[in-house]
């Protein structure tokens, strides 16, 4: 038997309606009772030191749920591979996140996700995957859904492109749904954005690079919402569209609409898209042309920005998710045109949230920790996760939500420094990371 | 605006080496008389004494694009101030091997160049060669960006036809027989003067630059061309100092404005798919000389070039009096060698 206790916190969790000063027992794994302060008093005083953590002035929440990240390997180790991605999750508050299947080869197969998933990955937290919607993800014929859900994964997705196909998302719906999984969808139509690396609009043109309209993101949510509709008239399925990184108004409407309708349309925010505006790339000071602000979606117009805000905050989005995407600096530090789509986001997610939700716009603290943990584990309906219910897994965050910080890229725990948030100011620091029991990071 | 970001000066500093003109955003209106008064300097100085200007000194002149005027006024700016030149093109060095551009500029510099002039397909590309060299780096047109020589060209061009009187800083109009114009470069040198820039301003670095500078002369800039080729995007060229940038679809009713009038090639090879209907194009758009007499019979006539004799303008226009397209090019040499000396850091 293995106890920890997690002493004078404030406990929140959104699951159950949880804040409140309390103690954490956690036994063999998962959380064995929480009690107001005082009540382990016994049990404190037989354990040895080591096995006790004050949290004095700290949040004691679910450990967060990233449920899109890139972690590179196989295939692209020079980047990130599973133990650094991961180890840059612990450090960011993370104990459970999905990796994405554009791996080098494509994660397509039970024996890639198998491999993924093996423990010689040394994966530091709870690692789940996404394999590809698509065979190579080339969107022209779906996986063996079922063979590769009976293996674990959570979800399917060709993620960094979209199911442009109308028959191949159909397909990948009605399969997904049989299987009671989400399709998550990258949403872009290609056919708008050929050479295109940033939002269009004034911005692009001054810098003199080829814009992505919001129409390329809307165009295709609008498409899969109305496959929703009509495999919900043709069939008895329900087919679960999440929308990922939704970064336009227009998108956003067309999701808070179908929700209205009653459709089962999830869909995340990443950080970047409600902290900066399409203004980073082409800011002097960090030198135009920042290729640490390229990313796809890119960065859009401040309407745009506010867009996602609000519809964090009026429960149109879901959850967050990072989108974690580390490049090696080399090809980072390319022409703008050039370089790779993405950004890493693990260690900056919950400093960003409570600086800008939180603190700047007046989200509830529980609402910043749901959307970051109960909310995604509710979108891959993952039970026994999200929530600090007795029972559960013990998968805790402790962050200091008062503190004010400034993330340094050089101290990142993942492999590469591809951040636009390098000096950049963060609010709460993660003081201590809890996978099943077992501290991951302190 | 980067410039903005400039004039709050002490807390922002700039990433690029003194002396590296990337855009003409970077360029303060002191900067741009202080150009302009060593360009007229230099045209001056008799010629065995400009070419002890940069002598001893080295000039790389990095092109990963095609070019005729730029890259010759480049080098021979660079040679007549006596500094020593090497030409790397993209398709006669390790760039074809997939040899970076910052690898490239770093061989450039260990090699002993201390300025390099870039021509670049891709957007942004001195800025990224500045930063990873600390060298000065001229900017000689970066995909659709910038150009900003040849915007500094231009408002010579037009301050000498335009016969533009002021007290401090000279141009000598080349036009024979014409008298030398004094010039003095200030917020409002151009006051009163409409600049019709018409055609492709989508793919146009010319027209970016331009758009960019002239209004902060006091210039009226009215961006003339169809909507394929000039979304509403382009009031983003808008610095917001002097007057604001318009845009007229009728070019008609903008030549009838025009004191200047600038003509842009359809960049075809940046098209990208885009569909025109050249026909069309050319019956809305072609200065030819009917169009000219009627609406703008007074108006300078300037291209960039290339030109597509033609298209978008016609032998007699691109050959006629009111033409100063071979005088760009002429003041293009005489800018250029003051962009090198500036980028060198030496007084002349």
């Amino acid at each position: 038997m293995s106890e920890l206790l997690i002493l004078n916190g404030r406990v929140v969790d959104p699951a159950q309606g949880t804040d409140e000063a309390c103690d954490v027992l956690v036994r063999d794994g998962r959380v064995a009772a929480i009690e107001p302060p005082g009540r382990f008093t016994g049990l404190s005083n037989s354990l040895p030191n080591e096995l006790q953590m004050d949290a004095a002035g700290c949040v004691v929440a679910p450990g967060l749920i990233d449920i899109h990240v890139h972690l590179r390997e196989p295939g692209q180790t020079h980047k990130e591979t599973i133990a650094t991605g991961t180890a840059a999750a612990a450090a960011g508050g993370f104990t459970t996140v999905v990796a994405m299947p554009n791996t080098t080869p494509v994660n397509d197969s039970v024996a890639g996700l198998e491999w993924m998933l093996a423990p010689e990955r040394q994966s530091q937290v709870n690692l789940l995957a996404m394999p590809a919607a698509t065979l190579g993800s080339m969107g022209r014929e779906i996986t063996d859904y079922a063979a590769l859900v009976e293996a674990g994964a959570v979800g399917f997705t060709d993620d960094g492109k979209p199911v442009l196909e109308d028959e191949v998302m159909r397909a990948a719906l009605l399969a997904a749904a049989r299987l009671g999984v989400p399709v998550s969808q990258h949403a872009e139509d290609t056919r708008m954005t050929g050479g295109c690396s940033m939002n269009a609009g004034r911005v692009a043109f001054r810098l003199g690079l080829r814009g992505m309209p919001v129409e390329a993101e809307s165009r295709i949510v609008e498409r899969d919402l109305r496959l929703l509709r009509e495999i919900e008239r043709e069939s008895r399925a329900r087919p679960h569209l999440h929308v990922q990184h939704v970064s336009t108004a227009r998108a956003l409407a067309a999701i808070r609409e179908a929700k209205a309708q009653g459709l089962h349309v999830t869909c995340e925010a990443a950080p970047h898209h409600f902290t900066l505006t399409e203004d980073a790339v082409g800011d002097y000071s960090a030198g135009e042309y920042c290729t640490n602000a390229k990313m796809n979606p890119p960065l859009r117009a401040e309407a745009d920005r506010l867009a996602v805000v609000e519809a964090l905050l009026d429960g149109t989005i879901d959850c967050i998710a990072t989108d974690h995407a580390p490049h090696a600096s080399h090809e980072k530090e390319v022409e703008f045109e050039r370089a790779p789509n993405g950004i890493t986001g693990l260690e900056t997610a919950l400093g960003l949230a409570l600086r800008v939700l939180h603190r700047e716009h007046g989200m509830a603290l529980g609402r910043v920790i749901a959307l970051m943990s109960a909310q995604p584990a509710g979108v891959i309906g993952l039970k026994q996760r999200g929530s600090l219910r007795v029972g559960s897994y013990a998968d805790v965050v402790v962050f200091d939500a008062g503190v004010e910080w400034k993330y340094r890229a050089v101290a990142s725990r993942s492999k590469s420094r591809n951040t636009p948030f390098d000096g950049a100011e963060m609010v709460g620091r993660v003081r201590a990371t809890i996978g099943r029991g077992a501290i991951l990071r302190q | 605006m980067a410039h903005a970001a400039l004039a709050e000066g002490d807390r922002v500093v700039s990433p690029y080496a003194v002396g590296s003109l990337l855009s003409v955003e970077q360029l303060s209106v002191a900067d741009v008389a202080e150009i302009l008064a060593m360009t007229g300097r230099l045209e001056r100085m008799d010629a065995d004494e400009r070419a002890r200007v940069l002598k001893g000194r080295t000039v790389a002149l990095l092109f990963y694009e095609s070019s005729t005027r730029t890259r010759t006024s480049f080098e021979l700016a660079a040679k007549s101030l006596g500094a020593t030149t090497t030409l790397v093109s993209d398709k006669s060095s390790s760039i074809e091997k997939g040899e970076s551009l910052k690898d490239t500029g770093l061989t450039l510099r260990a090699l002993g160049a201390e300025c390099i002039v870039l021509r670049h397909a891709a957007s942004g590309a001195p800025s990224l060669l500045a930063r990873a060299t600390g060298l000065p780096v001229l900017n000689a047109g970066d995909g659709m960006h910038q150009h900003p020589s040849q915007a500094l060209l231009d408002l010579r061009t037009m301050l000498a036809r335009l016969e533009i009187r002021g007290s401090t800083s000279q141009v000598s109009s080349s036009r024979p027989g014409a008298p030398s114009v004094v010039a003095d470069i200030h917020a409002g040198t151009l006051a009163g003067v409409t600049v019709v820039i018409a055609g492709d301003i989508l793919h146009s670095r010319v027209a970016r630059s331009n758009a960019m500078l002239l209004p902060r002369l006091g210039a009226k800039v009215v961006l003339c061309g169809p909507e394929e080729l000039l979304p509403e995007d382009a009031l983003g060229l808008d610095t917001g100092e002097g007057p604001a940038i318009e845009i007229e679809r009728d070019f008609d009713a903008a030549l009838r404005r025009a004191d200047v009038a600038m003509m842009l090639r359809i960049q075809r090879e940046r098209l990208a798919g885009a569909a025109l209907d050249l026909e069309e194009y050319v019956a809305r758009y072609q200065l030819n000389g009917e169009r000219l007499a009627a609406c703008a019979p007074s108006a300078l006539v300037m291209h960039p070039g290339p030109m597509i004799r033609g298209m978008e303008i016609t032998d007699e226009v691109a050959d006629g009096p009111q033409s100063a397209i071979e005088e760009q090019v002429t003041h293009g040499l005489a800018v250029r060698r003051a962009l090198l000396v500036r980028a060198l850091g030496v007084q002349a």
